[in-house]
């Protein structure tokens, strides 16, 4: 996919100014950026920068304090509850501990939005819950309950039911947190393969480094004393070429040399 | 979503049918979609079908299934199958469907449901299975109070006044206002009755006797087991649940002694004094009902009740209590320890902590019936 191509379209959700704060304690302050149709883009940053605070305000379940969110150019802060909740029905979301209904069977999780949101007809729907686990390479486990799945197997679960109803967009929390390093590598692979496949947007949050070098096509670092973004791009060029020494040091998987004073002494 | 799929159905002399498909192709419209598999192939009989979709303008992954389950079925019955006319970009969807996972069978056959004597025969099962938890439960419990007494500076007193506060102090309001108002409605519905022989006095002695040597001690173990025994399963089985007990078994506490005895102890000191509000908030629930309704005084509603009651009963009242509140805070505390798994467990053991306590509490309560009408 050609980086030209995505800026000359209109982005599918465009931020602009959000400010978020708890108490007197701002979380984020400003934070601008846009995702374009198709891409995968991915929020990136230390603990406890915000990064699924921002993700849950651009999905709309909280509200900013201030600035804007446009998705597919509608502005979700003029949205009433049956338009957010429309909006959300275009939108897939993996938890980041996959939330899938413990007393349903993983052909069910995934039935479930086309049951409840389609006319389709049973027979329709279990072609369709077949095809969505097929594609995340999980046929045959239709009947298994999630807590006989391993964790890596809940996420694809997890991924075949927020894709039930053919969103444009994917948000996907911390999709390889808790997992091996070959479970997590293997998911980044169906992620990526999802993506050229269907042309859903991905958002994903992330720290996972293999994970943003592998899949990412744009980021977005967020930084916890900044409270905002501190760099934006493509992360294979910022790891040689930033300026920033918080953004090469992430990279680099370096203590910074506060933190290392910090501790030495 | 604007746009729906059209469809055109074209046939040649020797049999080719061509479906030339144009607009959107998405899950919205595969309801339409699929009944064209039947029409085309019952209706058509096509010798070899052709699919057009260069007019497709958008096709998402329900839109490739139906063109999967179009060549399949071509394939079943023999019928050549071409497809033309899709850019490569959306060819792309297709390859996303794994056509052997749409036929592949469930790996997991759906549960069978138990016949009923399969059922009666699980119960069983488990039932002397939580029997023998219960007792070995019970024994370690003993054990450790024991060890408890004989070691007193090791007792976490710190946390015993915390739970006296949480089962005592906190819990008093609601056991004051359910017994003020079970003495307000034993003594109106029994002054409806004994007014008619001029025995309004005796409605003192009959709220008095019943509350201190049943309904009070009962009412209260009901309260505390709902209050108190639930708490101490969701916190120990949310201790469970994040590993916190075994933490403290690496550390080598005894769990048991650690979170069960506090608990415990602040039970059986807090429940009887509990119950002793109980009675005094329903002898005034009557109090009120003798005065108002009954014409009685103060003083002879006082006298009357201090007449019916007799030390025996108090005593044996306070006797239950303790008893009640052992068993309240065991079976809260051994529900805790018995979750596995993760939160849903720990609804299921409070519910389990409450339901277990009330049925103790009335087995309890009945054995105390028998043993005391012997002894009096």
């Amino acid at each position: 996919m050609e980086k030209g191509n995505r800026t000359t379209a209109d982005p599918v959700i465009k931020v602009e100014g959000l400010t978020v704060r708890y108490g007197d304690n701002t979380v984020l302050d400003g934070v601008d950026f846009e995702v374009y149709p198709g891409e995968i883009f991915v929020i990136m940053g230390g603990s406890g920068c915000g990064k699924s605070t921002l993700l849950k305000h651009v999905i709309g379940i909280e509200t900013p304090a201030e600035g804007k969110i446009w998705i597919n150019g509608t502005d979700t802060a003029l949205l009433d509850d049956s338009e957010l909740r429309r909006l959300h029905m275009g939108i897939g979301m993996l938890f980041q501990s996959s939330a899938l209904f413990g007393s349903m069977t993983i052909g069910e999780n995934v039935a479930l939005p086309l049951t409840e949101f389609t006319a389709l007809p049973m027979k329709d729907i279990d072609s369709l819950v077949r095809m969505k686990l097929g594609m995340v390479e999980l046929a045959g486990y239709d009947n298994h309950y999630p807590s006989e799945l391993s964790g890596g197997m809940k996420k694809r679960a997890g991924i075949a039911r927020a894709m039930a109803l053919e969103p444009a967009m994917l948000f996907l929390d911390e999709p390889s947190a808790g997992l091996d390093p070959v479970t997590s590598a293997e998911l980044d692979l169906l992620i990526r393969k999802l993506n050229e496949g269907t042309g859903t947007t991905m958002v994903i949050v992330t720290h996972e480094l293999e994970t943003i070098f592998n899949i990412s096509h744009r980021i977005i670092m967020l930084d916890r004393d900044a409270k905002g973004i501190i760099a934006e791009g493509d992360p294979r060029v910022l790891r040689t070429n930033s300026q920033d020494a918080r953004v090469t040091d992430f990279f680099n998987r370096r203590v910074t040399k506060k933190k290392h004073e910090g501790m030495t002494t | 979503m604007p746009g729906t799929t059209k469809h055109r159905i074209e046939t040649a002399d020797d049999g080719v049918v061509t479906l030339s498909l144009s607009g959107r192709m998405d899950l919205e419209r595969f309801g339409e979609l699929t009944p064209l598999i039947s029409t085309i192939f019952d209706s058509y009989t096509p010798s070899s079908l052709n699919v057009d979709m260069a007019g497709i303008d958008y096709i998402d992954s329900s839109g490739a299934l139906f063109i999967v389950k179009l060549e399949d079925e071509a394939h079943a019955r023999s019928v050549p199958f071409t497809l033309s006319g899709l850019s490569r970009e959306k060819m792309g969807i297709l390859s996303l469907i794994d056509r052997e996972a749409l036929a592949k069978p469930s790996l997991a056959p759906r549960e069978r449901r138990l016949n009923l004597i399969e059922q009666l025969g699980n119960a069983s099962i488990i039932a002397v299975r939580d029997m023998y938890d219960i007792v070995s439960f019970g024994g370690e419990l003993i054990y450790e109070i024991g060890h408890s007494v004989t070691h007193l500076r090791k007792v976490r007193w710190g946390d015993v006044v915390t739970y006296m506060k949480k089962v005592g102090v906190d819990g008093l309001p609601i056991v004051g206002l359910i017994s003020f108002l079970l003495g307000l409605i034993m003594a109106f519905m029994s002054s409806l009755q004994l007014k008619q022989f001029g025995a309004n006095v005796y409605v003192a002695s009959l709220v008095a006797v019943a509350m201190v040597r049943e309904l009070g001690p009962i009412m209260t173990a009901i309260i505390v087991a709902g209050r108190s025994g639930s708490a101490f399963a969701a916190e120990i089985g949310t201790m469970r649940v994040n590993e916190e007990v075994d933490a403290l078994a690496t550390m080598g506490f005894s769990p048991m002694r650690f979170l069960s005895i506090p608990k415990v102890i602040a039970s059986l000191v807090t429940v009887p004094v509990l119950t002793i509000f109980a009675s005094i908030f329903a002898i005034m629930g009557g109090l009120i009902v003798g005065v108002v309704g009954l014409n009685l005084t103060i003083f002879t509603y006082i006298q009357q009740t201090m007449k019916a009651i007799s030390i025996f009963d108090i005593v044996s009242g306070l006797v239950k209590s303790f008893v009640f509140a052992a068993a309240i805070s065991a079976v809260g505390c051994q529900r805790g320890f018995r979750v596995r798994g993760g939160a849903e467990a720990v609804g299921n053991a409070t519910t389990s902590a409450v339901v277990t306590s009330i049925f103790l509490i009335i087995v309890i309560d009945s054995t105390f019936a028998i043993i005391l009408h012997y002894i009096h």
